[in-house]
């Protein structure tokens, strides 16, 4: 563990100035340092406290924006102004929304399972928080590179549909389950492929570990792995229930889902983790396709990071606004007949690619994105052709045979009360 | 081994974001299929049919406007109309033609809430819906500058209109009918390339013109089943007979077909339109008190008349014993009628469509409960 | 235009596959005995002379001494309308007629809406219930002798009820 902290540049610096380590920051003179010798264990969990309060504070930090963000652009999407009165620009308004949620009263359903039900606003957080600790936001700026990355996130990403029952059971509403079950149904269905997607990546990078595969991408792996790439971003948007795939909370189904029962902070924090799922999102999706932190000097690497996160999170944002919801049976049908077919032919063809070139060069690289992007254009174009709705048999409106016979009989005029005005049928608003 | 499992009842509604208004449905399900549903409503009951029994004729018009609050014009019409046919009043040209131009721009504003809604019961978070709004609200300004009010207008009158229309009205009317056009190509520009709009309309809710016939379901909904059957062409009322439009019909009668011919019809209110405005002629826009008392007394009697409502057939059945205030008023409401099918149309389907189908069907709970 | 059924011709009509089912008939309107109105309905509907597929109305009328149910009935085909009407409950006494949900859907909510509303009861209906308001409301508030919740505290009443029939 200690060695893993130790690669950590930030990490570093902070316990060298604590600590007057020079040996392991060998850059600078570090010497005397803030703390007297003898007292490097403090320095180091000092120096592990302030980052571990830097990532949190600066992820909840991004929320509060992201909400901002989200909301103003939602108003350019439909045409208004989106909030604009608390703070410049309406920066402020997430913060106001805080606040209020947190002076709000915090209702408890009697027929509750209280353990659970406070249990599970902590359930969803934490795992919502660790995704954050493997991801690379610069070069050296991160808490730990685990060298199974990938497969921490994997894991703990599925955490949060535990909580989710939790919340959905604990709460004794019958519609927190129909979206509890929903958002297990849509892990089952959307982890696999979702995990498949990411062999491509990992046998190109022939590591787990984020930092290598950063460090691998000689050119965005966007490029290399497209069918990937587009497998593994609706995987991720449907593991994180947003639009298209957004069946737990289905505003205008279920009204609130899971969540429908919590107030207060409680709910807060369900909203928190919601926007912090978004955004780490994006952060593994910018790290794992969009080549991570890499850029062109002098901009630090950690602006570019956060410039590539703020694109997937427009583009998530996009999809949200504009995509109507799919239903329960088309979202898995969507996962298991559509996206695991994807990920197969994505895999095979990284295979065999691999095979042909073991250590790709960037060169190479290009070569492998000049053969894949034509293989994913039309694996996915037969995808959708097979999922597809088929159109009407009959076009319309041309109808032959009046399907229910109007005005195909007539009366006796002795029977007609109007019978002067009968005579004027046929002119009657005819073309 | 197979599991066994239970039908779980739900309650979704009154306060329910989706179910436009204060309705409920108390819904069976086994897992996300629908086994049975009983719509409960109510919650809205104003008893307005009684609350007209103490109104004198030109009163209950304000009436009319809270039945169905997204359509007050076409519900002013067609109260006017029954009223006219009981006591015999002969309305003037220039009235009639304001008010025709006036009941088209409601049923555009109806279907566009309509069309909105539904694509928000899809699950769109708000953008087509607000998208829609924003044309409705052009239509609501133009209501503003007929009658002063927006959504509860009370503009027509036994004999036509209470006011002229201003002169910025026309100007108005005439740009925002190239802006409703524009609307609705956007719309369907949406919904023609959407896989997700076909995959969750098209197919689903389906239900045969002989159902919807013998469920007394008319309007848009027959429409889409196919049946060629529109009042303002059948039963010509006010000045249709000297409009030429086409009725589009669509043979699908599932989610989509509906859909498909409000969007349609919407182009052929506006066509409506154009005409009316072209052969709107100079005139008083209401008989003068002399013809046209300020109290209406109809000789004893009733009439039933029925206009082609944005949502079917709306009738206003009347009864008169001679004085001042009518002995019974019925509303034919469409929207409640549209309901009976309601359960046919959800059983065995999914509960992502549920509410899709509700918005299909096109409701205005002020108008069921009335 | 849509044509309008003559009552006289209407109840000659009628009496002609439902003998004695017609008690009078005058201007557009017939009236029909409440004790044949499932036979007249059923033939309204099916027989190819009439072929009134769509109910475009059912309502009733409180006429102090009796009820009078009003069905406003249009036929597709030929593009015709017609009203028929039964004069039921005498005396304000357990006003009563058959159902027609068998022969139109469309008459189910509308039934029960008139039940609700005026109290008429509609035997064979396949759920009678009350629609507006809540079972177990007092009266039946569209009659005319309906004591609305002001008046009964005006008059001193403990409770809004009617005079005659009241609840279900």
């Amino acid at each position: 563990m200690g060695q893993a902290f130790l690669d950590n540049s930030l990490w570093r610096n902070i316990y060298c100035v604590l600590a007057g380590d020079s040996t392991s920051c060998a850059a600078r003179d570090y010497s005397p340092g803030l703390l007297p010798a003898g007292m490097e264990w403090l320095a180091f969990t000092l120096a592990a406290v302030a980052i571990i309060a830097l990532f949190v504070n600066g992820i909840l930090g991004g929320v509060i924006l992201l909400i901002w963000g989200e909301r103003r652009l939602f108003g350019r999407f439909q045409s208004r102004t989106g909030p604009n009165r608390w703070g410049p620009f309406g920066l402020l308004t997430s913060v106001a929304d805080a606040v209020k949620t947190m002076y709000k009263e915090d209702l408890v359903p009697a027929e509750a399972d209280r353990i659970l039900f406070n249990l599970a606003p902590i359930l969803i957080s934490v795992p919502a928080l660790l995704v954050f600790s493997v991801i690379p936001i610069g070069a050296g700026t991160y808490v730990a590179d685990l060298n199974v990355g990938v497969l921490f996130i994997m894991a703990i990403t599925s955490l949060t549909t535990l909580a989710v029952l939790t919340a959905a059971w604990s709460s004794a509403n019958r519609i927190a389950i129909l979206s509890a079950l929903r958002s297990v149904a849509l892990l089952i269905s959307y982890e696999i492929p979702m995990a498949l997607a990411l062999v491509g990546v990992i046998m190109l990078a022939g590591s787990m570990s984020l930092g290598d595969i950063v460090q691998a991408q000689g050119i965005p792996f966007i490029l290399v792995q497209p069918l990937g790439f587009f497998v593994f971003f609706l995987a991720a948007m449907a593991e994180m229930a947003r639009a298209p795939f957004d069946l737990t909370e289905a505003e205008s189904e279920l009204a609130a889902g899971y969540l429908n029962d919590y107030a207060s902070m409680k709910f807060g924090l369900f909203f928190l983790a919601e926007f912090m799922a978004e955004i780490s999102t994006a952060a593994i999706v910018t790290t794992l396709f969009l080549s991570g932190w890499k850029g062109f000097e002098p901009i630090p690497s950690q602006f570019w990071f956060a410039a590539k996160v703020i694109a997937v999170l427009f583009v998530i944002i996009w999809f949200r606004m504009t995509l109507p919801r799919l239903r329960v049976d088309q979202v898995l049908k969507f996962a298991w007949k559509g996206l695991f077919e994807l990920t197969l032919i994505n895999i095979v063809v990284t295979a065999i690619l691999i095979a042909i070139w073991p250590q790709p060069t960037t060169a190479e690289l290009w070569a492998m994105a000049a053969i894949n992007w034509p293989v994913a254009i039309i694996s996915i174009w037969g995808v959708s052709k097979l999922l597809g709705t088929p159109d009407y048999e009959k076009p319309f409106p041309e109808s032959t045979n009046p399907v229910y016979p109007v005005d195909s009989g007539s009366i006796p005029a002795s029977s007609v009360l109007n019978a002067d005005s009968s005579a004027v049928v046929e002119s009657g608003g005819d073309q | 081994m197979a599991i066994r499992t239970q039908p779980v009842t739900v309650n979704l509604g009154p306060q329910h974001p989706s179910t436009h208004g204060v309705f409920r449905m108390r819904v069976m399900f086994d897992g996300e299929e629908i086994v049975d549903v009983e719509p409960i409503f109510g919650y809205l009951h104003r008893g307005s049919e009684k609350l007209a029994e103490e109104r004198t004729y030109t009163q209950i018009v304000t009436l009319t406007d809270r039945m169905d609050y997204v359509s007050s014009m076409l519900n002013n019409q067609a109260y006017i109309l029954a009223v006219e046919k009981l006591a015999g009043i002969e309305p003037v040209p220039r009235g009639v033609w304001l008010r025709m131009i006036a009941s088209e721009l409601q049923r555009v504003a109806s279907h566009l809430v309509a069309t909105g809604f539904l694509l928000q019961d899809l699950g769109a978070l708000g953008t087509p819906l607000i998208y829609a709004m924003r044309e409705r609200e052009n239509i609501l300004d133009m209501f503003e500058m007929l009658c002063g009010a927006r959504i509860t207008n009370s503009y027509l009158r036994p004999g036509g209109v209470f006011m002229d229309a201003p002169d910025e009205f026309w100007p108005a009317l005439d740009r925002g009918l190239d802006d409703i056009i524009q609307t609705i190509d956007e719309l369907e520009e949406y919904l023609s390339g959407n896989e997700l709009v076909f995959s969750r309309t098209k197919g689903t809710a389906v239900i045969t013109p002989e159902q919807l016939i013998n469920a007394s379901i008319t309007g848009p909904m027959l429409r889409a089943s196919g049946v060629d059957w529109d009042l303002r062409h059948r039963a010509p009322y006010d000045y249709y007979d000297r409009i030429t439009f086409e009725r589009k019909l669509h043979t699908a009668s599932d989610n989509y077909a509906r859909y498909w011919v409000r969007v349609q019809e919407v182009r052929e209110s506006v066509k409506i339109i154009r005409q009316c405005v072209e052969q709107i002629e100079p005139g008083p826009v209401r008989p003068s008190f002399d013809d046209v008392p300020r109290l209406i007394r109809p000789p004893a009697g009733d009439a039933y008349v029925a206009i082609e409502g944005s949502k079917g057939e709306l009738g206003f059945y009347l009864v008169s014993d001679g004085g001042i205030a009518p002995y019974r008023m019925h509303v034919r409401a469409s929207s409640l009628i549209n309901l009976t099918l309601l359960r046919d149309m959800l059983i065995g389907g999914q509960f992502g469509d549920l509410f899709v189908t509700f918005g299909s069907v096109d409701l205005n709970m002020g108008e069921v409960d009335r | 235009m849509t044509t309008v059924w003559s009552g006289s011709a209407l109840a000659e009509a009628i009496e002609a596959f439902a003998p004695g089912s017609v008690e009078s008939s005058a201007g557009s309107d017939v009236w029909v005995k409440p004790e044949s109105i499932s036979v007249v309905c059923e033939g309204l509907k099916t027989r190819p002379e009439f072929r009134f597929d769509l109910l475009s109305s059912l309502t009733a009328v409180d006429y102090i001494d009796h009820f009078e149910v009003v069905y406003h009935l249009t036929s597709l085909p030929m593009n015709a309308s017609a009203v028929v009407k039964s004069r039921v409950g005498f005396g304000r006494i357990d006003p009563s007629i058959a159902s027609v949900v068998p022969v139109w859907r469309g008459a189910d909510y509308q039934e029960r809406e008139v039940w609700d509303l005026m109290g008429i009861r509609f035997a064979g209906h396949p759920n009678h219930k009350r629609i507006m308001l809540w079972e177990g409301f007092p009266g039946h508030p569209l009659r005319k002798d309906y004591v609305t919740y002001d008046q009964s505290i005006a008059s001193g009443a403990s409770e809004a009820t009617t005079l005659s029939d009241g609840g279900d």
